[in-house]
């Protein structure tokens, strides 16, 4: 299970500033991103209307959520699959430890999915003896490296191909020493290889799902490698794991959100595979699972509802915000110390594992917008993650000098003569500080910024309200 | 009959106050050459942005009343910042959610309140300034006035206006340069990291000039490139469409 280690946000995020490989990493992966979603964007002209449609069918159905939610699970159940009620991460764990071990489970294979991390199903099915094995080619790394994603569509962010080379090296053991694996290409047939076992050994397949339908009681996962499809189809038994907000309407809200997610996420019209699931196989189908299950998980969204956070759970998990992000840019997603990474994270890991615990994440950020400007469902983040600096104000949990600058700041601030008095004389002393000179290069007080940049001087001269003050007097003599 | 003045209410903005009296003074001579009555009401302190970006709601909502009360009266406001009219145009309303009367002066506030180069362009009409600035220049466009007021293309068009000025764009100059308000003082390092990419991507154009229309910003980016020894000039957009960049040296700069 992920630990959560947001309250060293600042010492994680110093670690990857400087660490080498990762700025590498984080370098060439974000560029391809933004390209590919700018070229994305710009050729589909209905872009725009679109983003308030995908905004407007997910406010519909949150508005009416419990309906929505009955409606697909009678639906499930109409086409002979199970669905399983959980409202914690332990609930969830133990509905999918259940259903494997009934069915007599070795191995299971996996599909990409965000809320089995944030339950942490994998250590649950290896502590009871069941064997999970990620099939994405990211995730696949990942559990190689006994790592968890860094970002929510492309696990191995962090990662260069140096790092998956010498992965492959050390966890196949069988490998001729003279495998080359100059491509990217070479990497993912070492994987498929070892993967295509895996495949046909599992006893049950674990998916997410980007979307439940409530009209069909249908599942939606899409995928670039197909191994989704694999996982879903080949094993006896299928389960799908999903919270509560991934349920929409209908077929046609979800083919609107899809538009919407492959251009937001990897800059593609549409995804390489879009699959959509409904209950077992029937006699006439020539795939697909004996056992259908649907483990719907609250934990902790219906909390969410009818708070300032509701917003937050129209997120379709694109990751256009992360890549878009200049702090997620500059530190990678581990920083943030938890399953969601970037500015939708920031908003939600406050929301699920509280805000004395990730109370830096909604704080660090320049709230410069950029990631509200790109979400397909325009939900407003910097707002999201001022409310929960808020909460953290209220409830006292501002480090004690902020606060305490802030209130001196707050009493001057709001009685103008005091003000005007403080800051002539503030700036006297800071000017007479400067010596002439236009910058500092160190200031006491300032050590973190005069660390890596100087502190312009205020300009000569006094502040502008005095000098404007005896421009006036002069003027009127 | 000429048609009256409109009386314009300058907000100078905290930092523009204590670390740059120039571009209020540029922004005074920028609105009465357009025809305004420009008043500079006493009272005014700061928008209470750091307040309001802590989550102290109490704070920055006596600050927004002080403003509302100030600058109600007149025909418009009008900041040299984005961030601070953003700040009033946007914010201010959500701050009296429970308080109708100040609600609605804070609403009818907000639609006059304008960033200074978009009231010039937008509002006055203005299409071209009297000034001479010899240099290549680059410019930086600042978060809250982009993605909050959609400022992005008057600086530039009263900027092409000027004599012996040309402009040359960054690669990125829509992306934050990490100043952030209090951001650059809780997370330095990261502050640091990214207005080190903005250094990157300045001196990539080659200009000898970098202009932005927020005084935090470039703050920021000024003290960035100072520390890494670039002669790259930095200044307010104000300064050069009003001419006085002969009365001040560039920020960051001895005289």
């Amino acid at each position: 299970m992920v630990q959560v280690t947001s309250p060293a946000f600042k010492r994680n995020a110093a670690a990857a500033l400087e660490d080498a490989g990762l700025q590498k990493a984080l370098g060439k992966a974000k560029g391809a991103f933004l390209q590919r979603r700018a070229a994305a964007v710009a050729a589909l002209p209905e872009f725009e209307t679109l983003r308030d449609t995908g905004r407007d069918i997910k406010n519909h159905t949150l508005a009416n959520l419990d309906f929505y939610l009955e409606t697909y699970a009678a639906n499930v159940e109409r086409a002979g699959g199970q669905v399983h009620w959980c409202s914690t991460a332990a609930d969830a764990r133990a509905a999918v430890l259940d259903i494997c071990r009934k069915a007599g489970a070795r191995t299971v294979t996996k599909g990409k999915s965000m809320i089995s991390e944030e339950i942490g199903v994998n250590d649950h099915l290896e502590a009871h003896g069941i064997q999970p094995v990620e099939t994405d080619l990211g995730e696949y790394i990942i559990q190689l490296r006994h790592e968890h994603p860094s970002h929510i569509i492309a696990p191995a962010f962090h990662l260069n191909r140096e790092d998956w080379e010498a992965q492959f090296r050390l966890s196949h053991t069988d490998l001729p020493k003279d495998r080359v694996f100059n491509e990217r290409r070479d990497i993912l047939a070492e994987a498929r290889t070892r993967l295509r076992q895996k495949f046909l050994a599992a006893d049950v397949g674990i998916t997410g799902a980007n979307f439940l339908i409530a009209e069909t009681g249908s599942s939606v996962i899409v995928t670039n490698e197909g191994n989704g499809d694999l996982t879903q189809t080949l094993p006896r038994v299928h389960i799908v794991l999903a919270s509560i907000e991934k349920v929409v309407p209908t077929l046609e809200d979800c083919t609107s959100l899809l538009r919407l997610l492959a251009r937001s996420a990897t800059g593609q019209d549409f995804s390489v595979y879009t699959t959509f699931s409904t209950g077992v196989r029937r006699p006439e189908d020539l795939d697909g699972p004996e056992e259908y299950h649907v483990v719907l998980i609250d934990n902790g969204r219906s909390n969410m509802m009818g708070t300032d956070f509701q917003e937050m759970l129209r997120c379709i998990r694109c990751a256009a915000c992360m890549n878009h992000c200049p702090v997620y840019g500059a530190v990678g997603g581990h920083a943030y110390g938890w399953v969601y990474p970037g500015p939708m994270g920031s908003v939600l890991t406050p929301t699920l594992v509280g805000v004395d615990k990730a109370g830096h994440l909604p704080n660090a950020s320049t709230f410069c917008g950029k990631c509200e400007s790109v979400c397909p469902v325009k939900i407003p983040l910097p707002k999201l993650m001022r409310h929960w600096r808020e909460r953290e104000f209220e409830r006292h949990l501002s480090p004690q000098g902020i606060r305490s600058n802030l209130a001196l700041w707050a009493w001057f601030a709001r009685r103008p003569s005091a003000y005007r008095l403080a800051t002539r004389l503030g700036i006297r002393a800071l000017s007479a500080l400067s010596r002439g000179k236009g910058a500092f290069r160190w200031l006491p007080f300032a050590g973190g910024w005069t660390e890596g940049r100087d502190l312009p001087a205020p300009e000569p001269g006094g502040t502008f309200m005095a000098r404007y003050q005896a421009r006036q007097k002069e003027a009127r003599r | 009959m000429t048609p009256p003045r409109p009386r314009v209410a300058l907000f100078v903005t905290c930092l523009v106050d204590l670390y740059r009296p120039s571009v209020g003074f540029a922004a005074l001579k920028l609105l009465e050459e357009a025809g305004c009555e420009v008043v500079v009401p006493d009272t005014q302190t700061c928008c209470g942005q750091p307040a309001y970006n802590s989550g102290d709601r109490a704070t920055a909502t006596d600050l927004a009343r002080a403003v509302v009360d100030a600058f109600f009266p007149y025909d418009y406001t009008v900041a040299p910042s984005g961030s601070c009219a953003g700040q009033i145009a946007h914010h201010y309303p959500s701050l009296f959610a429970d308080d109708p009367f100040y609600r609605g002066k804070a609403e009818a506030l907000g639609a006059k309140t304008h960033e200074l180069t978009s009231f010039l362009t937008d509002v006055l009409g203005l299409t071209s300034v009297t000034a001479r600035y010899d240099g290549i220049a680059t410019y930086h466009d600042s978060c809250s006035g982009l993605r909050e007021l959609g400022v992005k293309a008057q600086p530039r068009a009263l900027l092409s206006t000027v004599e012996g000025l040309a402009l040359k764009e960054m690669a990125e100059p829509e992306i934050c340069c990490g100043f952030g308000g209090t951001f650059c003082v809780k997370y330095p390092d990261i502050s640091n990291r990214m207005v080190g990419d903005k250094a990157k991507d300045v001196a990539a154009t080659g200009a000898d000039t970098l202009l932005a229309g927020d005084l935090g910003c470039l703050l920021n980016m000024a003290g960035k490139l100072k520390r890494e020894g670039s002669a790259v000039k930095v200044r307010h957009v104000a300064e050069v469409l009003a001419g006085v960049t002969g009365d001040v040296a560039p920020i960051g700069e001895a005289r």
